[in-house]
């Protein structure tokens, strides 16, 4: 087997067809584990803001996990707020500012524990905001502890032994309690475990900005994001345990596109 | 008198800072707090504002710090039990420096600490405004909304039911106040890809290609910020105290009460004056100090435990001159300060005090109001 | 007459050709060795590599074979692979067993 060499650019005449990084991140370098999913997610979710044009008119919203620390990556205005409150800050930045993409950037930890009144009372008033959610079933920051959901049987830092309900609770399925608000204009659930379902999440992405720029409501997106270190399993299994386990309990797909009942042509772009 | 018209605390309160350039609230409701919310609700709307009926305590004053975030003049309020659940963002609008005023429409003077110690994390100091009156309370809103933006720091207000709920007759004047710089720090989502996108954060991080100078140095400079505060933004009220063989401190709405007994008992002829803080912090500890030098007794009248009086403690040579002459005192809902707040029993209590006697206690308020 | 039994002189047979339509540039340095990228290729040309980068991570490397397609830039959580297509394909003798 020769190995070619891939240490820089081929001589030979040919066209670009994948950056390293999408241009709104400043650099490539970041601290999260080896199969982690959440750049992979938020690389998405860049690449989407700058397909719909709205590169100079997004404000950020960072919650508390690792990937809080793309507050430093990402060139869009951003902020890190307190831990869980994100969708009210959207709130309050979206009433001022109704023009510009608000969006908020937090895992199952910072939405599903923490912040569950916020999203929900956010969706309930239908703030017109993109509320993302990258759900590993583990608070990774801290090493990987057991958030609200986690689901039954997974082996976290405080249930070694795995999720067990009557001891430790049932997992709450927030994407399709918030598509049951009136007020949500669009709940998808795409995940980043293989090429083929990041290409599918990118167009759920894709909706989950247009549909509050319309004026529809508040729309959330939840990614099932792999965590190799909280999940105690090598990086290279981690897409396979997710979907073993998360995958089994949080359905792919979209859960509630208003438009699509509004106007079913538009819905299949 | 042109403009005069018949308003109560919190209507003034929120003309005031319409007036001053307000345009977002978000509050929920808590008596003594309630007719601010329900003011802003009816008069933002009508000049581009916006007011929020927030589910939580916490959700309205983070929806706060984001319409300040993007540069609006933003606030929320409550009563101290609300302004307990709005803590740590009043310690992250110190921290990232987001300006942001806070009404505590207090139901009495026992949330001094609070307001002065903050409950939140980290090295962080609230500047915190207390009016004696609705005409003061005018003047105060404005001041804070400045403050607020001058410095880049949460702002609390410190009313109370009192203050709330009395109507006073008012033109709503406004106080001059330097002309303030562009917010060109405030988000806006247009800086996206350009290499310079803007960053609001406790840590003071900064963007990979233009890192901040980390939690250390920014905590230091925030820390560096608040002795500035101290030295300028220092306000009190005195009277009579060049003679004063005895002087009363008291804040807020006890400070008007206290300031009528002392008048009257100076024109009987008692060398006695009168000292009230405006702002609780920073607290005004050396005015306090130049102006009781002389003086034999420090009496502290507040309507709470003893909070200040920590204060008062902290700011003059020889503690053994100051006493407390205040004390818990709620009328019978619990919302509402108490008898104590009565021109007659304050004059009661210098007097005791003065010639050794004991405090009269007055009776438990019961549980009148909801029987 | 069964047509199997016409046999073909082994010779003649078309020798199998190695197409390569594309390269990546990996920035082997900034590799965690994850491996997402291995089975995430579908020519299957992505092997990992024998010895670590400057932090001790093996790395993928590239055999003939390859589409450009993006899978691998897709999957790579730590921004490693840039992606090209070349004009012309690349057409070899596959010497490979």
């Amino acid at each position: 087997m020769n190995v070619i060499d891939t240490a820089r650019p081929p001589e030979r005449a040919a066209s670009r067809t994948a950056t390293f990084k999408p241009s709104l991140l400043l650099s490539e370098h970041h601290h999260l584990c080896p199969g982690c999913g959440e750049p992979v997610a938020i690389r998405l979710i860049l690449e989407v803001i700058q397909e719909l044009e709205l590169t100079q008119n997004n404000i950020c919203i960072l919650g508390h996990g690792c990937y809080g620390s793309f507050i430093m990556q990402m060139d869009v205005d951003s902020t890190l707020c307190l831990h869980g409150r994100g969708p009210a800050v959207a709130t309050g930045m979206k009433r001022i500012r109704p023009q510009t993409a608000i969006w908020t950037l937090q895992g199952d930890g910072d939405m599903t524990s923490e912040g569950l009144a916020e999203i929900m009372h956010a969706a309930a008033r239908g703030e017109n905001v993109t509320c993302f959610m990258l759900n590993n079933g583990v608070f990774g920051d801290t090493g990987g502890q057991m958030t609200a959901s986690s689901v039954i049987g997974q082996r976290t830092k405080n249930t070694l032994e795995g999720r067990d309900a009557a001891y430790h609770g049932n997992p709450i399925k927030l994407a399709e309690i918030v598509a049951s608000m009136d007020g949500a204009a669009y709940v998808a659930r795409g995940s980043v475990h293989n090429a083929a379902s990041i290409n599918a999440t990118r167009k759920l992405i894709r909706k989950a900005f247009q549909r509050p720029m319309e004026g529809q409501g508040l729309a959330l997106m939840e990614i099932l994001t792999m965590c190799p270190t909280g999940w105690f399993v090598p990086p290279g299994e981690g897409a396979e345990y997710m979907m073993e386990s998360l995958g089994k309990v949080y359905g792919l797909g979209e859960l509630k596109d208003v438009a699509a009942a509004a106007s079913p042509e538009d819905a299949g772009v | 008198m042109s403009g005069m018209r018949l308003l109560d605390g919190s209507e003034a309160i929120v003309e005031a800072a319409i007036m001053a350039g307000l345009r977002f609230y978000a509050g929920y409701p808590i008596a003594p707090a309630t007719e601010l919310l329900e003011y802003m609700a009816e008069k933002l709307p009508s000049v581009g504002g916006v007011c929020v009926n927030a589910d939580t305590e916490i959700e309205a004053v983070n929806m706060a710090l984001g319409a300040a975030q993007v540069g609006a003049r933003a606030a929320t309020g409550s009563c101290g039990q609300g302004l307990a659940l709005k803590q740590e963002a009043i310690a992250e609008a110190a921290l990232n420096e987001t300006p942001l005023v806070v009404f505590n429409m207090a139901r009495n003077q026992q949330d001094y600490f609070q307001a002065t110690r903050g409950g939140g994390w980290g090295d962080y100091h609230t500047v915190t405004y207390a009016p004696k009156d609705l005409h003061e309370a005018v003047e105060l809103t404005h001041v804070a909304f400045h403050v607020a933006d001058k410095y880049r720091v949460p702002v609390i207000f410190m009313g109370d039911n009192l203050l709330a709920r009395t109507q006073m007759g008012t033109s709503l004047p406004v106080p001059e106040l330097e002309k303030l710089p562009a917010k060109d720090w405030a988000l806006d989502g247009t800086m996206g890809g350009t290499g310079a996108s803007r960053w609001i954060w406790t840590f003071g991080g900064g963007k990979a290609n233009r890192p901040g100078v980390g939690p250390d140095g920014y905590w230091r400079q925030i820390a560096e910020k608040f002795q500035r505060i101290a030295r300028d933004e220092m306000r009190h009220e005195q009277c009579f105290c060049e003679d004063a063989e005895t002087v009363v401190v008291a804040f807020g709405s006890a400070g008007k009460f206290v300031e009528h007994v002392v008048r009257e008992l100076r024109k009987e002829g008692m060398k006695i004056g009168f000292f009230r803080p405006i702002t609780l912090w920073p607290f005004p500890a050396d005015a306090l100090d130049a102006a009781t030098r002389d003086a034999k007794n420090i009496l502290v009248f507040e309507l709470n435990a003893g909070q200040m009086i920590d204060d008062v403690r902290l700011s003059v040579e020889g503690r053994r001159r100051i006493a407390a002459i205040g004390g818990v005192s709620f009328d019978d809902s619990g919302l509402n300060l108490g008898p104590l707040l009565d021109a007659d029993i304050i004059r009661e209590r210098i007097l005791a005090q003065l010639s050794g006697q004991p405090l009269r206690q007055l009776p438990y308020t019961g549980m009148g109001a909801y029987l | 007459m069964s047509q199997a039994a016409v046999a073909m002189p082994a010779a003649a047979a078309a020798p199998r050709r190695k197409v390569t339509r594309g390269t990546v540039v990996i920035a082997a340095d900034r590799c965690k060795g994850c491996e997402l990228c291995i089975p995430a290729c579908p020519p299957g040309v992505l092997s990992m590599s024998k010895t670590g980068n400057h932090l001790g991570y093996l790395y993928p490397e590239l055999a003939p074979g390859c589409t450009g397609c993006t899978a691998c830039q897709q999957v790579c959580p730590d921004f490693v692979f840039e992606v090209w297509r070349y004009q012309e394909p690349i057409v070899e003798e596959d010497t490979a067993p």
